[in-house]
């Protein structure tokens, strides 16, 4: 009997221990469970702030926002049995319904994902009232982009989706998020994007939403993105894509004073708005193929052209500051410079100042090849050797911002081209090389390229009479101060003393004979350079001379200079037929806030090259198939 | 009133008493989150759950006082008649009864549902402690043996076509008693035998099933052959069990409604749902499991809030505890638990009627086996049955049935020192 007593006490305490140990294993062992807990109850919605406003200098709105409504679904929870009715609401086939939602169970049965996207605002206000009929879908507002201006596209930029790979290796973004792609946008996507917000809310057995959970004390609220306001003046950047209209190049305006750049306009463009709403996908496409006119391509930041005749201000500075010439050092000219024995060392030289003293005044504005060709040759021949001649050379270009990365604040962009001893050495392996083999870089031709933004930059240097600030896109963020960098003076290797005679020369180049001198105005004192620079291209190993470049660099007024330019016009011709005007339209424009001469104005818009581009292209696309 | 009542609440056991008012505030405060939603703040309302409950509870309280002043030898000598009239309960079911969720265990009064079977445990455990404490009974005796087991199998027996198979199993703990009170262990052993092999049989088929019992008998023949055993017997048992695994299984395919055969099955595990039994313990598994080592803090249970666990504020009111107050409270809770059925164990010592200590032992039997087989569904550990937890879960009948059954045993403790 004894004995016995204790049976069910025994099971009592064996049970209660089974019991404590299996809780020790659910609740401390096991840490599975509180994940499934959370995924049941707890639904993790994201809050997506309102994207930064961007403003141009003069507080134009440029870039704002506007609603899209986007039909999401979340795959597991489609139970509805009236597929089609759902399919005639949408206007979408019922092939494009099952693709459409196996493409979004693909991704996940669990998680939304964009089903329909940026339907328009009708379609959204019938929807609505009955959405609640088809469990599983659901409308989300979305914040797309809205371009009041319809210009700057390649400055802006544009948002898009985030692609897989950006998911993969960065979790700050999900699915289906927009983000900057290009422009300001990609290049300030961090200040424009803000910063999401989390709500955490309980949902029940039936997936139903029943409150927020924790009270919401665990709730992040969105930090909307912040505006920003850019140094780009909208009119100017609207005038100059005006001009280049059915003409291809780019165009840089800088404020001297500041590097703040004024218009960055590249030829042809696009409608910003194209890359908006439904039909973005498509407009993008055909964009994205067009590889004939490019317009996703901004000529302005990545097109790399020899800069021609500008680059000899370049070699003047060099010269003056190295001391191999003077202001007053004369040269002459055969209607070219003969720098070899041989017929073809010969450069040919269209000053028509035949065999009489040239100064360096006469020729920037008469851009004497042979004159600079003889500073070139010196500066080069100063040192011991070749090498160490095109090497300290290479060293003044660069802090001329030639040759490399300038550092402003867009995400694209080219290094140009300088070439130093290592690239001649490469280039003859005999090392046989002397100045005059490279006599082409004393025109800016030859081997050295560089972007429209180093040459309108090289421009602002010049008006500063040494220095510039790194060329930069934003003006004002709110809450924010601007990188140093870009407030930070960088001071160049020419004194400054040696900038007033070639200022003078550019000068003249509107004032006396001057190739610009058609362009003269009365009332601002303009500065200028042109430029021309020969076109190669190869084709199946053949060197094809195509119609030239046409380049114009300028800054005016001469004293405190408001604005520097640099107009690039693929295959314009001469530099003062297009180029030239163009820029000194803009310069008037700017400093004016208007300009006085409409005949001129009208010829440049109406200026039309797409028959040359198209006959360039039928000769090119001949010599190809020839082989 | 007589003199030796005023005494009474000197001999009650206050522990007992408190542990009681642990357990009850515990279960009501579980409920309240468990059936709480934010639209409702009156606690004494009678729509919503907990209001309910509240009330069910106070009403207990206003019991409690009446079955301690009843003279403890009214519940010995009406044991019988309280017996018989438990049982005319069970079978009035079948004439009057409701059915609630499959089965029609429920008198319904003006909305109130009543569950008899609730009471009958109180009544057949006052049956059995008569019988047992009879002066005359010998349990040795077969003929007393067969009046024991019929105390106990006439409700089962009863409550089984309900159906409500989980009810029935409770009565089971009664043989814990007989045990106790030198039943011969092969009639435990017997028992259990049959338990088993009415399971498999439902399991697996009958002819396979025979083949293996014979197989076994076999075997056990060979190795206890030495002594003077004879085949004989060994093939009588053969027989017997195999013609049960026979009758189980035709009984059950034949007699028994398909919505039986689909509880049963379910309870044995013979058909899996995911979103019928299978999920209810699992969802339970992630209610307790994610309440971590402190919970996820009262109110705050998130599987609680969203009503993962069906059934939350009845049978799996345990996860509500898990969810919330983590290991820490819901290991409380077993200790509560368990120090309420020892402290009866232990109060069962020192009764010197035999009626008290066999009634005593009884409910501790009862409050046992309600305890382990709720709790060990709730943590997966034991299949589907579906009975309360003790002062726990949701319900008016089992609560004021646990708390008679309790203070029934109060009372007679209470009397100990009077008595005899």
């Amino acid at each position: 009997m004894k004995k016995t007593n204790y049976l069910l006490r025994n099971l009592t305490v064996l049970v209660g221990v089974i019991f404590i140990a299996r809780l020790f294993y659910l609740q401390i062992l096991d840490d599975s469970y509180e994940i499934l807990s959370n995924n049941n109850a707890i639904k993790i919605k994201l809050e997506f702030p309102e994207r930064g406003y961007i403003y141009d200098r003069n507080n134009i709105l440029l870039v704002a926002n506007q609603p899209s409504y986007d039909i999401m679904v979340i795959p597991r929870e489609v139970k509805f049995k009236d597929t089609l009715a759902f399919c005639k609401l949408l206007n979408i086939s019922k092939r494009s319904y099952i693709k459409r939602l196996e493409k979004a169970k693909h991704y996940s049965s669990r998680i939304p994902s964009v089903f329909l996207k940026q339907l328009s605002k009708e379609d959204f206000g019938a929807l609505q009232e009955i959405m609640y009929n088809f469990s599983g879908f659901y409308i989300q507002k979305r914040i797309i982009r809205d371009y009041p201006k319809n210009s700057a596209a390649n400055v802006l930029g544009y948002i898009s989706e985030v692609n897989e790979k950006l998911l993969a290796e960065n979790n700050t973004y999900h699915q289906g998020e927009l983000i900057g792609t290009g422009g300001i946008e990609q290049y300030y996507e961090a200040v424009l994007r803000g910063k999401k917000g989390l709500k955490f809310v309980q949902k029940n057995r039936f997936n139903k939403e029943i409150g927020p959970y924790k009270n919401g004390s665990l709730d992040k609220k969105s930090v909307a993105g912040q505006d920003i306001i850019l140094t780009l003046d909208s009119q100017l950047q609207q005038y100059g894509e005006l001009l280049m209209s059915h003409k291809r190049g780019g165009i840089v305006a800088i404020e001297p004073s500041s590097g703040e750049i004024l218009a960055l306009i590249t030829a042809p463009n696009y409608d910003p708005n194209l890359l908006v709403g439904r039909q973005r996908s498509k407009n993008f496409t055909k964009m994205y193929l067009d590889s004939v006119n490019k317009p996703l391509y901004d000529r302005s930041l990545l097109a790399q052209y020899p800069p021609g005749s500008p680059f000899k201000l370049a070699n003047a500075l060099i010269g003056l500051q190295e001391k191999v010439i003077s202001p007053n050092t004369t040269f002459l000219c055969f209607h070219g410079y003969r720098y070899g024995n041989r017929e073809k060392e010969f450069m040919k030289c269209h000053c028509d100042i035949y065999n009489s003293p040239i100064n360096l005044d006469l020729g920037i504005y008469r851009s004497c090849n042979s004159y600079f060709s003889n500073v070139y040759r010196r500066i080069i021949e100063k040192q011991p050797t070749p090498s160490l001649g095109i090497d300290t050379w290479k060293d003044y270009l660069e802090s001329l911002g030639f040759g490399n990365y300038l550092g402003y604040d867009l995400p694209t962009g080219k290094k140009g081209l300088i070439p130093n001893s290592d690239y001649y050495n490469k280039y003859y392996p005999l090392r046989n090389w002397r100045a005059v083999t490279t006599i082409s870089n004393a025109i800016g031709q030859g081997e050295i390229l560089s972007t429209p933004i180093q040459l309108a930059n090289f421009t602002a240097i010049i008006a500063n009479r040494g220095f510039y600030y790194t060329p930069h896109m934003v003006k004002h963020i709110k809450d924010s101060v601007i990188d140093k960098n870009f407030t930070t003076a960088k001071y160049s290797k020419i004194d400054s003393g040696n900038f007033e005679p070639v200022i003078k020369g550019m000068y003249d180049v509107f004032e006396k004979q001057g190739t610009a001198r058609y362009y003269r105005l009365n009332d601002i004192s303009q500065c200028g350079k042109t430029g021309t620079a020969q076109n190669f291209k190869r084709i199946n190993g053949k060197r094809i001379a195509f119609e030239d470049h046409s380049i114009f660099i300028a800054f005016a007024p001469k004293e405190n200079p408001k604005i520097a330019i640099a107009v690039f016009v693929e295959n314009g011709g001469f530099g003062s037929t297009i180029a030239a005007p163009i820029a000194s339209l803009m310069m008037e424009k700017y400093i004016k806030g208007k300009t006085s001469r409409p005949l001129l104005e009208e010829a440049m818009v109406t200026k039309n090259l797409d028959p040359l581009y198209r006959h360039q292209q039928q000769i090119e696309q001949k010599i190809a198939k020839k082989k | 009133m007589r003199k030796r009542n005023n005494n009474i609440f000197k001999g009650i056991d206050w522990l007992l008493v408190l542990l009681y008012l642990a357990l009850v505030f515990l279960g009501w405060i579980s409920i309240y989150s468990a059936s709480m939603n934010e639209t409702h703040y009156q606690i004494l309302d009678f729509d919503v759950k907990y209001g309910k409950q509240l009330i069910w509870i106070l009403l207990s309280f206003a019991i409690i006082p009446f079955v301690l002043l009843i003279e403890a030898k009214f519940y010995e000598r009406f044991s019988s008649l309280i017996y018989l009239f438990s049982l005319l309960s069970l079978l009035g079911l079948f004439i009057f009864g409701k059915t609630i969720s499959g089965a029609t265990s429920w008198y319904v009064f003006n909305g109130v549902s009543i569950q008899p079977s609730e009471f009958v445990k109180i009544a057949t455990a006052l049956a059995l402690a008569k019988l047992l404490s009879d002066k005359n009974y010998n349990l040795k005796l077969v003929k007393n043996q067969i009046k024991a087991f019929l105390i106990i199998l006439l409700p089962i027996i009863l409550i089984v076509p309900q159906p409500d198979p989980g009810s029935a199993i409770v009565f089971l703990s009664f043989t814990l008693v007989l045990y106790h009170q030198g039943l011969p262990k092969l009639y435990i052993g017997l028992g259990f035998g049959f338990i088993v092999l009415f399971l498999l049989a439902l399991l697996i088929n009958e002819l396979l099933l025979s083949a293996l019992l014979l197989f076994v008998i076999l075997i056990f023949y060979f190795i206890v052959k030495s002594k003077k055993t004879k085949i004989t017997s060994f093939f009588i048992i053969f027989i017997v069990a195999v013609s049960y695994i026979y009758t189980v299984s035709y009984v059950f395919n034949n007699v028994f409604e398909q919505r039986h055969r689909d509880r049963i099955n379910l309870l044995i595990g013979k058909t899996k749902d995911s979103k019928g039994i299978g999920y209810n313990t699992r969802q339970s598994e992630i209610a307790i499991g994610s309440g971590k080592f402190y919970g996820k803090g009262y109110l705050q249970g998130t599987q609680t809030k969203g009503n993962f666990v069906p059934e939350q504020h009845t049978d799996y009111i345990f996860s509500t505890i898990g969810e919330e107050f983590g290991f820490l409270g819901s290991s409380l809770v077993i200790a509560l638990f368990l120090a309420f059925i020892l402290r009866i164990l232990n109060r069962v010592k020192y009764q010197k009627s035999k009626f008290s200590r066999v009634y005593g032992y009884g409910i501790a039997a009862i409050f046992f086996i309600h305890f382990t087989i709720n709790i060990g569904m709730v943590l997966g550990i034991l299949p589907t049955i579906g009975i309360p937890l003790p002062f726990f879960s949701y319900g008016g009948s089992s609560l004021w049935g646990f708390t008679i059954l309790l203070f029934i045993f109060i009372r007679l403790d209470a009397n100990k020192y009077y008595e005899w």
